[in-house]
């Protein structure tokens, strides 16, 4: 009977997860996320354990060829410098299929990193299994982590990736400083419209 | 041209539309209405038979470039089933003369293509469907008098679309 009971946990403990596995979302504000160890444009391999004196990470699926992720490139570089010395270092995945998207491919993000010198990790998720994690549906998505990898926010960097200038709310930078002076992260979730992840064809 | 507030754009969206069918045209290359998050409202509250069929779209998005002779081919074939196909893009607005217009012409394009003129999208993604994470293509199928909403965050092939379709009529 014990045996019958224990096993019936585990199949509902199987179906549950493979809905959360299912979710669109993956991760919600307040899981705990996972760590990684995913190949960086110098041929390192980085996780987020090895970064050291973080007391966050900005980490953001991000591409080399949806026109949202680009828009977004110059921004992703002044919020690494800006919130890097913080401790809030950001750290970009590319989690698109090469097959489905070549200019997304590792060779094509090194030239990327380099033409556009970006100063934080570019990580490529060959497996796209982080992204999958994570619940990653779009370029880009943003999963802001606070040092015990809490997810404290998700969604969009600011409200309008067309134009920098327009900017009215930077949710990123909000939950950042949030987190920085212990107070609540008064918006925790945004949507943003972006290029879906380019997944592996099966 | 632009639609300002509520109820009116979308009556002037819909006279819009009934004028150009009558006249037997489809919106033409020089002609993209711009509308706000309030026209997704008033298309999914509409008090009407129609069944709106929304399609989120951009030109440089290869999935949603790829499906769109789905929804042509829907657009065509049930012109006289009530199904109406908007497809709305999500370009960015300062490429609307420069690329979607140009796009819309080559492609002979015949669906109605209005442009989603809000600068945070976060303002009606949650308006289109709950379910939607943004990215696209994305399309809601959606009746609210035949209490039909079917929301896809995918590529769709005309198969898939014409049962959610047929499923609705």
């Amino acid at each position: 009977m014990k045996k019958v009971l224990s096993l019936l946990t585990f199949a509902l403990a199987f179906v549950a997860m493979s809905f959360v596995g299912s979710h669109p979302g993956g991760y919600h504000v307040g899981d705990t996320a996972r760590d990684f160890s995913l190949k960086n444009v110098d041929g390192n391999m980085v996780s987020l354990a090895g970064i050291k004196n973080a007391e966050g990470y900005i980490v953001i699926f991000t591409c080399n060829h949806c026109p949202y992720a680009k828009a977004y490139e110059d921004r992703i570089i002044a919020l690494h410098n800006k919130y890097a010395p913080l401790g809030y270092p950001v750290v970009a995945i590319n989690p698109n299929d090469k097959d489905v998207q070549p200019q997304d491919s590792y060779d094509k993000m090194k030239v990327r990193a380099k033409e556009k010198g970006f100063p934080f990790a570019y990580l490529y998720d060959e497996t796209q299994e982080i992204a999958k994690a994570y619940g990653a549906t779009r370029t880009p998505h943003v999963y802001l982590l606070d040092k015990d990898r809490v997810v404290r926010y998700i969604g969009a960097i600011d409200d309008n990736s067309e134009e920098p200038t327009e900017v009215k709310e930077r949710y990123l930078e909000n939950a950042i400083d949030a987190l920085r002076d212990g107070s609540e992260v008064k918006v925790k979730e945004t949507k943003a419209v972006g290029c879906t992840i380019k997944w592996r064809k099966a | 041209m632009s639609f300002t507030s509520n109820t009116s754009s979308f009556m002037r969206v819909s006279l819009l539309l009934l004028l150009l069918s009558a006249f037997g045209f489809s919106l033409s290359a020089q002609d993209i209405p711009f509308i706000k998050a309030e026209q997704i409202t008033a298309w999914k509250n509409a008090d009407t038979d129609t069944l709106y069929v929304l399609n989120f779209w951009a030109t440089w998005c290869a999935p949603c470039v790829e499906e769109l002779p789905a929804f042509e081919k829907l657009n065509k074939n049930y012109a006289d089933k009530k199904v109406k196909v908007i497809l709305i893009s999500t370009d960015f607005k300062r490429n609307v003369e420069p690329k979607v217009k140009p796009f819309v012409k080559k492609r002979k394009l015949e669906s109605t293509v209005v442009f989603m003129n809000e600068s945070n999208p976060n303002n009606y993604i949650d308006l289109v469907d709950t379910a939607w994470s943004g990215a696209i293509p994305a399309t809601l199928i959606v009746s609210k008098k035949k209490n039909v909403s079917r929301f896809f965050e995918k590529k769709l092939t005309y198969t898939e679309l014409e049962a959610a379709v047929k499923e609705a009529l």
